[in-house]
């Protein structure tokens, strides 16, 4: 690969071995998508340097890294709870950074208080990490990485920390604030609605190596093992907000569903909801403050523990659910089932 | 739109099961109050029998305050000298890997169960006059060691610095050290991350232990008198005078326990406020 | 034999009443001869505390065994300790029946009803018998390394020189030495008892120390001992009283005791050691 990041990483500690091949283009947002354990976390360290290699290679822009020290990388890492110095102020946890690299004191908080302003943060300079909301804080670690001017931004699960109320409003600002980064961003996460909304690319990785890699689109597309397919069986939807209410297009027979959102938007959104928040019943369902479509079984596949039910709408529907469920609402192929959403469970974007 | 929520728990009967479980239970309070009545006791013995009347007068007393003067400054000055030498130690006990470091760790904590006046001989073998390096150092730089302030400082040094060390390991190996790699993804060496991250974070534990050490150190008196003496003004500590005071004359004794008590304590307190507070 | 610290004075009591019958009974024992005397004393039974001070210690324990020999059913508990610990311990209840002190001061600070037995005393000294004397000698190393030869030469600069504290008896003994002859000796170390003089002087860390007579004997070649005249002015001389004390709960055999300590055969032990005797 002659990408701009070009990484061959092989490392086994104990029993876990890791061996996958990663490449991004500059600019380009590449996520690491897999399960807790899968060796995500370990490549990310390994491309930071804080684990060895013990073959391979990591190149950025040309560079070879594979044996540079990590604090000689042209690295910024943002980690899973930020890890923002408690005993410094916002501020200096960004000027760390540029301190390290030899800029005097003052030189180093200007570029650190200019970064924070353009993060909405000025207020917040003086503040220690203690007092800052879990989505303010995830901005100052940006903010911390990316004033060491990085050509590889490093994110591990930059989202895992956040409750979620606030992860909506969050991931929509990270994807604009990585949007303007020049350099290749690496994300790790396991969350499948992350990697979809915020990355370019997206490299699996199960048991320790890289399977698919390629666009949300094409990865989505061709699942080839149940993991990824469950994993990218998002219930995605373009349409229009208007309200809380928004109009998905139009499908193939030309009608259009409604969906119901938690929060009032406007224009074209995205809307998206994964398949075990959809519950399915016989008979319409009465009373609660859901989206019910009416649809029909096209088919049904075992994933573990769990069944994926495939629904013909509008809207199409992949939906989890139990085999006890299975069997109790007789869900064969062709039989018409009520489909419901909890207006809370439904998370939209603009575009 | 109509269905009523069953979700939605009273709060009283949580309120009342949070404090139930709030309350401390016997089996940790009567062995608390035996162990506070056991360590406290002995100190309201010593007010009690302490001799008020002429207490004033006592205190005046230019060896009291000489020696009380020498005390605080020696205690102080062991704990400088413990944390500028004993937190390397405890870093490298705590995150180098090195061979043996096990047996170093052992090694340290040996002045901990030693008897301090052995301690003190020990002291003496190595730095005294005829010691192993103290001959060389009395031949090629005419400088003893044994009877000066120095050798108080050296003593309390030896028998304090330990616990300053095992406090500081313990926060060091505490601490989270990812920070520390943070850090260096932020372009850190190690000595600044020693010095701009581990260091601040172990603070606390740094200060629990330099505490530690300096009452400690307050307190000596084996290693001090075998190995520094018993000289009013230059090495006759507190502790020291305590004890010669209790040879002729217990009452003074107490009276000297009492200064020394109340002096240690009033300053525990102090550092203790000003750490809670920052 | 055993040795052993001061126990709690629960006896009291029952020491007493056991006195008081015993008591009665030595009356009836009144004006029998000499052969009965020895009769009785081989019958002696019980146990027998004796509170000795620490230069004793040698001496003693040699006197127990003869003692145990000729009274196979008394055990004889020795303590040793600094004679005014030991005063302090039988001011406390400690029960004693004997109590030998390395000065006559020591034996005074015993509380008036528990020390002599007023009877005793009577019959015999008020202030204990005198059996033994001990006389400072001036210890050198072997090399004797500062060439001491006489008193006021540790008076000399570049003489290094530890004392006794001046709370103990061969303190008190060192500045009557000094105070009698008009000799002025500026030690650089008071130590807290005559042990700590001797460590310091086989460690060749002062050049002169003063200790006892026995002291010097009990170091072996490890000192040299240098005797000089100044040490048999007047208060410099300790004279070692012994005596039966109130409390005792073995009357009888702590008199036998007495009777050993003064008699020939402890008169020998005590010389050898190098004590002095009347």
């Amino acid at each position: 690969m002659g990408s701009y990041l070009d990484a061959d990483l092989r490392l086994s500690r104990g029993d876990f071995t890791l061996d996958a091949r990663l490449g991004a283009e500059r600019g380009e947002i590449l996520a690491l998508l897999g399960p807790n354990g899968a060796g995500k976390s370990s490549a990310l360290r390994a491309l930071a340097g804080l684990v060895p290699l013990a073959a391979g290679h990591v190149r950025v822009d040309g560079h070879d890294e594979t044996t540079t020290a990590v604090e000689g990388r042209p690295i910024g890492m943002v980690f899973q709870d930020y890890l923002l110095f408690p005993h410094m102020s916002a501020l200096d946890n960004v000027a760390f950074g540029p301190r390290c690299q030899g800029a005097g004191k003052t030189e180093a908080r200007r570029r650190a208080g200019s970064l924070l302003e353009r993060m909405g943060l000025v207020e917040h300079a003086g503040a220690r990490p203690g007092s800052l909301s879990g989505g303010q804080a995830q901005r100052v670690a940006l903010a911390r990485a990316l004033a060491v001017q990085p050509r590889l931004l490093l994110l591990d699960e930059p989202m895992a920390a956040l409750d979620a109320s606030t992860r909506v409003e969050v991931r929509a600002r990270l994807r604009h604030w990585l949007e303007e980064f020049d350099g290749a961003t690496v994300l790790v996460t396991h969350d499948p609605l992350d990697a979809m909304v915020l990355a370019d690319r997206i490299a699996v990785i199960e048991h320790g190596g890289g399977g698919e890699q390629g666009t949300p689109a094409e990865v989505a597309r061709r699942p080839r093992t149940p993991y990824v397919a469950r994993l990218v069986g998002l219930n995605l939807f373009r349409g229009n907000a208007e309200g809380t209410t928004v109009t998905l297009e139009a499908g193939a027979e030309g009608k259009a569903a409604t969906v119901r959102l938690p929060e009032p938007a406007s224009g074209p959104a995205l809307v998206a909801f994964p398949p075990r928040a959809v519950a399915l019943y016989a008979e319409p369902p009465h009373g609660s403050p859901r989206n019910v479509w009416r649809v029909y079984v096209d088919g049904v596949e075992r994933f573990g523990d769990q069944v994926r039910v495939h629904l013909a709408g509008p809207p199409d529907l992949a939906a989890d659910v139990s085999p006890a469920a299975v069997a109790e609402l007789g869900l064969v192929r062709g039989k018409t089932v009520w489909a419901g959403v909890k207006a809370a469970e439904v998370e939209s974007y603009g575009t | 739109m109509t269905t009523p929520s069953p979700v939605t728990a009273p709060n009283a009967p949580g309120r009342r099961l949070r404090a139930r479980s709030g309350r401390a239970p016997w089996i940790l309070v009567l062995p608390a109050l035996a162990a506070v009545a056991f360590l406290v006791l002995p100190f309201a013995g010593l007010l009690i029998s302490a001799p008020w009347p002429d207490m004033g007068q006592r205190l005046r007393e230019p060896d009291v305050l000489s020696a009380l003067w020498l005390s605080l400054v020696t205690a102080t000055v062991a704990t400088v000298v413990s944390v500028l030498f004993g937190v390397p130690l405890a870093w490298l006990l705590a995150r180098a890997e090195f061979p043996g470091r096990r047996f170093v760790r052992a090694l340290v904590t040996v002045p901990l169960v030693i008897p301090p006046v052995v301690g003190g001989v020990a002291l003496l073998i190595v730095l005294g006059r005829n010691g192993i390096l103290g001959s060389h150092l009395d031949a090629w730089f005419g400088l003893t060691i044994p009877f000066t302030t120095a050798a108080v400082v050296m003593a309390q040094v030896f028998v304090a610095m330990p616990f300053l060390v095992i406090s500081v390991e313990g926060s060091l190996r505490g601490a989270d050290r990812r920070y520390e790699e943070a850090a260096a993804t932020l372009g850190a060496s190690r000595a600044t991350v020693f010095t701009r991250v581990t260091l601040p974070m172990v603070l606390p534990g740094i200060g629990a232990g330099a505490v530690l050490c300096w009452a400690r150190a307050l307190g000596e008196f084996g290693a001090t008198i075998t190995f520094a003496g018993n000289f009013p003004g230059s090495t006759q500590t507190m502790p020291l005078a305590v004890y010669m005071a209790m040879q002729r004359d217990p009452e003074a004794a107490i009276v000297l326990s009492l200064v020394l008590l109340l002096v240690s304590l009033a300053v525990l307190v102090t550092l203790r406020e000003k750490w809670v507070n920052t | 034999m055993r040795e052993t610290g001061p126990r709690a004075p629960v006896l009291a009591p029952l020491a007493a009443a056991a006195f008081l019958l015993l008591a009665a009974t030595a009356c009836v024992g009144d004006g029998s001869d000499e052969q009965d005397a020895r009769e009785d004393r081989s019958e002696l039974s019980g146990e027998l505390d004796v509170f000795a001070a620490a230069s004793l210690t040698d001496v003693f324990e040699d006197l127990a065994e003869e003692f145990e020999a000729q009274n196979p059913d008394v055990d004889v508990v020795l303590n040793f300790a600094g004679s005014s610990e030991l005063a302090v311990q039988i001011n406390s209840g400690a029960p004693a029946d004997v109590f030998a002190a390395a000065d006559t001061v020591t034996m005074e600070q015993v509380a008036d009803d528990l020390g002599l037995d007023p009877d005793w005393a009577a019959d015999h000294s008020e202030d204990g018998a005198l059996f033994a004397t001990n006389t400072l000698r001036i210890a050198v190393p072997p090399d004797n390394p500062a060439g001491v030869e006489t008193f006021g030469d540790l008076a000399g600069d570049g003489v290094d020189t530890a004392f006794c504290a001046e709370e103990v008896p061969c303190g008190a003994a060192a500045t009557a030495a000094m105070e009698g002859s008009g000799t002025d000796i500026t030690p650089v170390t008071y130590e807290e008892d005559v042990r700590a003089v001797l460590t310091k002087v086989e460690l060749g860390e002062v050049d002169a120390g003063l200790v006892y007579t026995t002291d010097v004997v009990s170091a072996g070649d490890r000192v040299e001992g240098l005797a000089f005249p100044e040490a048999e002015a007047g208060e410099a001389l300790n004279d070692y009283p012994i005596g039966v004390l109130s409390g005792a709960q073995e009357p009888e055999a702590a008199q036998a005791w007495v009777d050993l300590v003064l008699s020939g055969t402890g008169t020998a032990i005590l010389e050898e050691a190098g004590f002095g005797t009347p």
